[in-house]
């Protein structure tokens, strides 16, 4: 078991045909993900990698059964993208891309929202089922099969946690990156009730960082509903107010958002809290013992 | 992205949101000739810097004569501001904007920020304007209004009659005026990809108008391309320029005040370094992240500008190849050594992709102050011990 994506997810990729989207889909391909086409507007009826390329997702859902997109298209062009995606009836966005302007999220996640379908990041390395499917940016090989789900705001933060998990002898259910910009699609709540719910999944590592206040909203969830036993790691204590530490979302306004509010609020509720990632395997083999 | 006080005044007044009048002067001549073109007599001298806080620092003064126009700006032209949010070694002034006095009968504060856990903006309001907000949210919270809009269904009728209200207006014709005012930031805002607009005092005059007697806005930077308009207001004398340095080769940099250059790719990875620094006992003497796209190049060129820095007395390169392959960083450490002269330790961390490649090729280069660590924590303790000299 693992949450949301699995061997037999299939998967189209909107920019498939650009540079970035070429390199990620061949290497997504390599790991196992059932990438059955790709949409790039202009050059439907080629054929990429050896899939077919459309003009539009409608198209590519209707040839293929697609039910998860990876995005890949450049910034200004993501929230019509996801719109297209979530008009045509994908039930997931894997929205990789950086640099996408705020208003546009906003807009592109109200849609979402509406038709139902469910989004990750953007700006995120996406995600992973360990030994299956890998719709993201990730480098696969550390992602040993496991029982360890781990949800990270971090892209290279969550290639530490699963490395040090690994190698402290456990593995990776599944792990989902969800981006550090100011609107993301699923966060921490949504995902830890998935990774509860997933009989495979016994503990789960949560990374987070400076600014706004999921990882607050999610230690009030914890306590009401996850009895899994769950690590935390927040970056960003040693960051100095007003500055946004590279990520769009990661900067303390006046008093809010600092690490150690949010620690304090996860600790408060029986989460294992590390104060350094160097801390995250090991605190997960304390809480598996 | 930032602007100064009179940009936004500017794009205010392009909007129909009223502001005093008002022209930015480069020297203390200009400022007199400015005060004489405005007309009356009274006018206020406000130093121009990218931070809030400016009348405390002294940086806002009242000039009741051209005379005084022109000492008030003798005197704040060059001067070094030091407020609350300039940090201890202040900026440097080299604009004042000259205004026109108002006539200020009650000071008001509004703002339009991006509320994340609603995912859509809210206009912020409170009868306390003239103080920081952030200390009136901390004493008086209820004196705070927040007033979410939906950008799908814009500025509606109910949204003006909450924030009137909640203000306490009752006078019909300023009702009317307030939330015209409103309705124009908040249009504002969404057509120029706003991060934030502050008006902090918006001033009721004695004759029931409302002004924005100050105006801060900061923008979306990934808007920035479809708004050549406010990019062409940078001001890049307010930026850090080793930052700016930075991100012209795809670095994203900020200096801090500790003893350990770091050099790490992703964000995340970058703010966990330095916190496991402090954790060991040793203080970061920056942020810096790489990217996703690393090479010699920009590798070169982040030790050269980490060791500008004279505090710096060891580094640590702490990278976790994605996308970015060690065996590149590995060469981008030993491309460095040639281009910069690296005179302090290098504590080196390789991990993840092609990472056995990159110890070879470091191994084999055999540089006296390169030293390899095995993981995350390894490598912060050798940093905080080479950094102490141990």
């Amino acid at each position: 078991m693992s949450i949301l994506v699995n061997k037999d997810t299939k998967v189209i990729v909107q920019g498939f045909t650009g540079g970035e989207g070429t390199f990620h889909a061949e290497q997504c391909m390599a790991y196992g993900t059932d990438i059955v086409g790709g949409v790039t507007p202009g050059k439907g009826g080629q054929t990429h990698l050896g899939k077919p390329v459309f003009n539009t997702v409608k198209e590519a859902i209707a040839t293929t059964g697609a039910t998860v997109s990876m995005v890949f298209v450049p910034p200004a062009f993501v929230a019509d993208a996801v719109m297209e995606a979530a008009a045509a009836g994908i039930e997931l966005a894997v929205i990789i891309t950086e640099g996408a302007p705020v208003r546009d999220m906003q807009a592109a996640k109200a849609a979402a929202t509406k038709n139902g379908m469910m989004t990750i990041g953007p700006n995120c390395p996406g995600i992973i089922t360990a030994d299956e499917c890998k719709i993201g940016i990730m480098p696969g090989s550390i992602f040993k099969k496991g029982n360890v789900g781990l949800i990270s705001k971090s892209g290279t933060l969550t290639y530490e946690g699963a490395n040090q998990v690994v190698n402290e002898g456990f593995g990776i259910t599944t792990a989902v990156g969800i981006g550090g910009d100011p609107i993301i699609g699923l966060s921490y709540k949504q995902l830890l009730q998935m990774f509860q719910d997933d009989p495979e999944t016994e503990a789960i590592v949560m990374i987070g960082e400076i600014g706004g206040d999921l990882e607050i909203q999610a230690a009030t969830y914890i306590k009401e509903n996850i009895t899994k036993p769950v690590v935390a790691f927040i970056a960003g204590q040693s960051a100095p107010p007003g500055k946004r530490m590279g990520h769009a979302g990661a900067i303390i306004s006046g008093s809010a958002g600092t690490a150690k509010e949010k620690m304090d609020a996860l600790s408060a509720v029986g989460v294992e809290v590390v104060v350094s990632p160097a801390e995250i395997g090991k605190a997960v083999k304390k809480v598996l013992s | 992205m930032n602007i100064h006080e009179y940009q936004a005044k500017q794009v205010f007044a392009k909007y129909g949101v009223p502001t005093p009048r008002g022209i930015i002067a480069n020297t203390p001549d200009q400022a007199v000739a400015n005060a004489g073109e405005l007309g009356g007599n009274i006018w206020v001298v406000k130093a121009q810097i990218h931070a809030g806080g400016r009348g405390l620092g002294g940086g806002v003064k009242l000039a009741k004569s051209k005379e005084e126009v022109r000492e008030l700006a003798t005197e704040i032209l060059g001067m070094t501001l030091v407020t609350h949010q300039t940090g201890p070694e202040g900026k440097l002034v080299q604009k004042v904007y000259i205004e026109e006095g108002a006539d200020i009968k009650d000071e008001l504060y509004l703002s339009v920020v991006l509320d994340r856990a609603m995912e859509m903006p809210i206009i912020m309001a409170s009868t306390e304007g003239g103080m920081d907000i952030e200390t009136v949210a901390e004493k008086t919270p209820e004196k705070i209004i927040k007033i979410a809009i939906d950008p799908a269904f814009g500025f509606q009728g109910f949204h003006g009659r909450e924030l009137v209200f909640g203000l306490g207006i009752t006078d019909k014709a300023e009702q009317k005026k307030m939330i015209q005012f409103a309705s124009k930031l908040y249009k504002l805002y969404m057509e120029n990809d706003a991060e934030m607009i502050e008006i902090n005092p918006l001033v009721k005059t004695g004759a029931g108008d409302f002004i924005a007697l100050d105006g801060k806005m900061a923008f979306d930077d990934s808007a920035l391309g479809r708004h050549p308009d406010i990019e062409d207001m940078r001001d890049i004398s307010e930026e850090d320029p080793d930052e700016r340095e930075a991100s012209q080769y795809g670095l994203s940099y900020i200096a801090l005040d500790g003893e350990i250059g770091c050099m790490v790719n992703g964000a995340g990875l970058a703010m966990g370094t330095m916190d496991t620094i402090n954790y060991m006992g040793g203080t970061p003497a920056n942020f810096l992240d790489v990217g996703g796209t690393a090479n010699a190049e920009t590798v070169a060129k982040g030790f050269e500008i980490i060791l500008k820095n004279p505090n710096v007395k060891a580094i640590f390169v702490n990278i976790f190849g994605g996308i970015v392959r060690c065996d590149r960083i590995a060469n981008g450490i030993l491309e460095a050594t040639k281009l910069v002269d690296v005179n302090v330790p290098v504590i080196v961390r390789l991990d993840g992709t092609n990472a056995a490649e990159a110890a070879v090729i470091l191994e084999n280069a055999n540089i006296d102050n390169v030293i390899a660590a095995t993981d995350l924590g390894d490598g912060a303790a050798k940093a905080v011990a080479a950094a102490k000299g141990e």
